[in-house]
């Protein structure tokens, strides 16, 4: 089995997803990550340990804990994870030209 | 139909640029940004307070599919009609620190301008996680379709 296709069975399981959107905005201690799941922490730590193996999470060492943050550049070979920032700032700019091409002064 | 706004994030680097060209003239892409009105509609988020001016205010208000709500806000440094907007963002309650945005507006014609808009990150990785939010939520959200891709 090749690594391309373990990376994108690994975005394919709920909750890997679940975690890979928590550690978007920070990174987190398996502890903490756990506490926002209902599975046993054994089976939150599996998930940490595939995501880390595909290199979809990074390991931060801090003190006696290891916290995991998403690896962004890892993310950028398994889709272009540009896309869909740049197509929220599209349709806001389009949003943005309909409705100043309506705009009437009011004065 | 091609997209008309251009990203550009070098690697390595801690900034950003976001280009678009409007079928629309100077003026009114400006008002866009000037009027707290305006802004709300195209934005698609609550304009709790938008001082245009120099050292003016602004805070915004999104709420989630949750019901969750949350703020942006930032201080206005620069303000110059149909020219540029230099500013400081920040999304509260969140880990991000502050960012610097430099916008710049240019006439192209009559009825086409052109947003110019640079952002300044604490670090190269707060940067990138930035832009990789849409990509996680949009994972997230459309995790049911995504399921159906890879499954088969």
């Amino acid at each position: 089995m090749n690594l391309r296709r373990d990376v994108f069975q690994a975005i394919a399981d709920p909750t890997r997803r679940a975690i890979l959107l928590l550690v978007t905005t920070q990174a987190m201690s398996a502890g903490a990550i756990a506490a926002n799941f209902d599975s046993a922490r054994p089976t939150v730590s599996k998930h940490l340990q595939i995501l880390t193996e595909c290199d979809l999470l990074l390991q931060k060492p801090s003190g006696r804990e290891v916290f995991y943050q998403i690896n962004a550049q890892k993310m950028k070979e398994v889709a272009d994870f540009i896309e869909p920032f740049r197509s929220m700032w599209d349709n806001r700019f389009n949003k943005l030209e309909t409705l100043m091409k309506q705009y009437k002064p009011t004065k | 139909m091609e997209s008309k706004t251009k990203i550009s994030a070098e690697e390595g680097k801690q900034e950003l640029w976001i280009k678009r060209e409007f079928d629309i003239s100077l003026e009114l892409l400006f008002l866009a940004y000037q009027e707290p009105n305006l802004v709300e509609q195209w934005m698609g988020t609550k304009v709790i307070k938008l001082e245009s001016k120099k050292y003016g205010i602004f805070q915004y208000e999104t709420t989630d599919p949750k019901g969750n709500k949350h703020g942006f806000s930032g201080v206005i440094h620069e303000f110059v009609p149909n020219k540029k907007i230099t500013r400081t963002f920040e999304m509260e309650n969140s880990v991000f620190p502050v960012q610097l945005e430099y916008l710049e507006f240019e006439k192209l014609s009559d009825t086409k301008s052109r947003l110019n808009m640079q952002i300044i990150f604490k670090s190269v990785e707060f940067r990138n996680q930035l832009m990789a939010l849409p990509f996680a939520f949009g994972l997230n959200m459309a995790h049911n379709r995504i399921e159906e891709i890879y499954k088969k």
